[in-house]
């Protein structure tokens, strides 16, 4: 009995030292916009970021032999499809991470699910990665629309903002951008006076703004994106709509748009991210570590990147193999993963990883100490408020 | 110009029966949804070829016929069910019908002016794809299914589904070669070469003009539809003007008006996009410093070089 025993432990012992001698191999793919608007916020920084997870991972010594390779996909649905398909048919990718822009998002959602790769997404903002179009293989971090929509919304309403003013780009994600906001202002007590659709897209917000001006709005909502958001900012800033006391509501807008804008022209500006370079002390010991490799500090997209690949080769290891996709996704959200940037992370069987979201506001350059330094945090939302609940034919968990 | 002649015919089939072996061994050594790609292109550069090189007529609109074919062809296989020959015969109905309606206005002016009316009715349909409900707006339309060629042979795989678009394209650009060299074409050459002079031979310019431009917008379509089934999503990248831009460059780089030059231009842009994918923010740069040398160096475009080069019409 002992020497079986033994004899069962030394060949369990070989085993276990030829498959790290082996190692499994990971290959991870980074497809974002390298060139385009997205390119600041996602970009070389989501690559920077996969390595430094794949770093503090320690995954040689885990016995995990990871590549990272990146590629542009220029916004276009087309293109992204086609590097995605050519990665995991010939190039043998397990995982593609980030992918901002949502049409392109879901196009890759779809092949990644024929394939049975992983999709941890961190740059798109569609809420149909985990609802419509859900698939067992998507992993959606850092943040969607809607969170962005209910962190804004409630926050601004319950700390005063009753009264509210849309500016609504014409298009399918200006109009539902506004109405889960709406949604939730009316639910947390406040009341919309007036929405004005703007064409998509626009340089001149000046008739607009004054509309909002004179509305006798608390809040104005900028349910826009990109350079409108800017454009619609730097104007407003010409309007003293701020100074004047009327708040603005950037609903979906990031740190790095921020600092283009300058504390000057954003102050007073109020939005929604999953994470601040400077909350807390972790953060702010990878986001210096981060600064110091890629000359800008973090947004809230690439540090979705290292923490879903961080989470991602956690699973990997536990699985033992990154050939089966589904098996390493459902592994994701197994449990509870600690965090070092968002704290409590929660994966759903839908494929949304629920932690905290932030309120921020822009401080005003008299109180900003740095070019970084831009955001106070007014409020914290919790996960299960953030984001909106799973639909029960998306929860892959119970099949 | 070299007059034609049996033997440059011969030579132009030989080209072509060289160029369809290649294509046959082609998804053995490349990444087949790369070739496809590459063959919608060179059949939507054909088509535009067929009026900018043969009719003479720049439209800076044919993204509406490539595009607007792309959302019916997917819309038909994802939400009627239809079988992908079908989806694909709807949208090249649905770009010819878009090409009677745009064409019989836009060809009334010329020059400058029918470019700025067709790139104006190509904004129109830009819009009506982002604003109307079944576009899905941003997000275009996605995970349209594969589905079955004549409801029976399963097109998942990538290699039927080659077959199955080599089948249509090569179809497609041997049709246009036909038209371009019929009596239909020659009417067209002459009224490229002097207008007033084919109206004093008694030709009714505008029919012909008009045919050209439907029949270059439904083989644009053609192109369209072929390509929302192979990447099973039809985008506003599809529909918008840079993607009329772009199959302008395709034509202009490979050669305006020779049979071979605008193949050989789509496989160029379409081989940059995606192999520089992964140079990232270099890939505008590195397209645009190509196109200047493309621009300076091949004034006829590669192809119309090699032809004067060669003495030989390609």
């Amino acid at each position: 009995m002992i020497r079986t025993l033994a004899v069962a432990t030394t060949l369990g012992a070989l085993t276990a030292t030829t498959a790290l001698a082996q190692g499994i191999d990971v290959k991870l793919g980074v497809l974002n916009d390298r060139s385009g608007v997205y390119a600041d916020l996602s970009g070389e920084g989501s690559v920077v970021a996969a390595r430094m997870a794949v770093e503090d991972f320690d995954a040689a010594a885990k016995g995990l032999n990871v590549t990272i390779i990146s590629a542009d996909h220029q916004n276009k649905p087309d293109i992204g499809s086609n590097i995605a398909r050519q990665w995991y048919d010939a190039d043998g990718v397990n995982a593609i991470l980030d992918v901002p822009t949502s049409s392109v998002a879901l196009a890759v959602a779809d092949i990644t699910a024929e394939k049975n790769g992983v999709l941890i997404n961190s740059g798109a903002g569609s809420t149909a990665l985990t609802r419509e179009q859900c698939k067992p293989t998507t992993i959606h971090w850092t943040y969607d629309t809607a969170a962005l929509a209910n962190g804004t919304g409630a926050s601004m309403t319950n700390a005063g903002g009753k009264k509210w003013f849309f500016l609504t780009a014409d298009y399918a994600f200006g109009h539902s951008l506004e109405e889960n906001t709406a949604a939730v202002v009316k639910a947390s007590g406040g009341e919309v006076v007036g929405t004005v659709n703007v064409p998509f897209p626009a340089q001149d917000f000046s008739s607009f703004l004054l509309q909002a001006q004179g509305s006798g709005a608390d809040v104005i909502g900028l349910a826009n994106a990109g350079g409108d958001t800017v454009n619609a900012i730097k104007q407003a800033s010409e309007f003293g709509i701020t100074q004047a006391g009327q708040k603005l509501a950037a609903l979906l807008f990031f740190v790095t748009d921020v600092h283009a804008l300058g504390a000057q022209t954003a102050q007073g500006l109020s939005l929604t991210e999953a994470f601040y370079w400077d909350q807390n002390d972790q953060t702010r010991a990878w986001s210096e570590r981060f600064m110091a490799i890629h000359g800008k500090q973090p947004t809230m997209v690439q540090a979705g990147v290292y923490s879903g690949t961080m989470a991602y080769l956690a699973a990997v290891q536990a699985v033992g193999s990154a050939k089966d996709g589904a098996a390493v996704a459902a592994k994701m959200k197994e449990a509870d993963i600690e965090d070092p940037l968002f704290g409590t992370v929660k994966v759903r069987g839908d494929g949304r990883a629920t932690h905290n979201m932030y309120l921020f506001q822009v401080k005003s350059p008299d109180k900003s100490t740095g070019e970084w330094d831009l955001y106070e945090q007014i409020a914290t939302i919790s996960g299960e408020d953030a984001f909106l609940p799973m639909l029960p034919e998306c929860d892959f968990t119970k099949k | 110009m070299v007059p034609e002649t049996a033997g440059m015919t011969r030579l132009h089939l030989a080209i072509f029966a060289v160029l369809l072996a290649f294509l046959i061994i082609l998804p053995f050594f490349v990444y087949p949804v790369f070739a496809m790609k590459v063959m919608c292109f060179a059949l939507f550069a054909a088509a535009f070829n067929l009026l900018l090189g043969f009719g003479g007529l720049l439209s800076f609109g044919h993204a509406a016929y490539f595009g607007g074919a792309s959302y019916v062809a997917a819309h038909a296989a994802k939400v009627w069910g239809l079988t992908p020959e079908l989806a694909v015969l709807c949208g090249t109905a649905a770009a010819a019908f878009l090409g009677l309606v745009i064409g019989s206005l836009a060809i009334r002016r010329q020059g400058i002016y029918f470019a700025m009316v067709t790139l104006a009715f190509a904004q129109m349909v830009y819009f009506l794809a982002l604003q109307l409900p079944f576009t899905g707006g941003e997000d275009g339309l996605q995970s349209v299914p594969r589905g079955d060629l004549f409801g029976v042979f399963s097109l998942q795989d990538s290699i039927p589904l080659y077959f199955f678009v080599l089948t249509i394209t090569f179809s497609g650009i041997l049709f246009l070669y036909r038209i371009v060299h019929s009596p239909f074409g020659q009417v067209l050459k002459a009224i490229r070469e002097n207008e007033p002079r084919a109206i004093s031979l008694g030709y009714d310019v505008n029919r012909y003009k008009l045919m050209v431009f439907v029949l270059s917008a439904t083989f644009a379509g053609l192109a369209g539809a072929v390509k929302s089934q192979v990447f099973q999503l039809a985008s506003l990248t599809d529909v918008h003007w840079a993607m009329s831009g772009e199959v302008v460059l395709m034509t202009l780089l490979g050669g305006m008006g020779t049979i071979f030059g605008p193949l050989a231009g789509a496989a160029i842009v379409v081989t940059m996009q995606n192999y520089l994918a992964t140079f990232g923010a270099w890939v505008t740069v590195i397209q645009g410093v190509i196109f200047v040398l493309g621009v300076l160096l091949f004034r006829k475009g590669l192809i119309g070089v090699l032809a004067q080069w060669l003495k030989r019409p390609l």
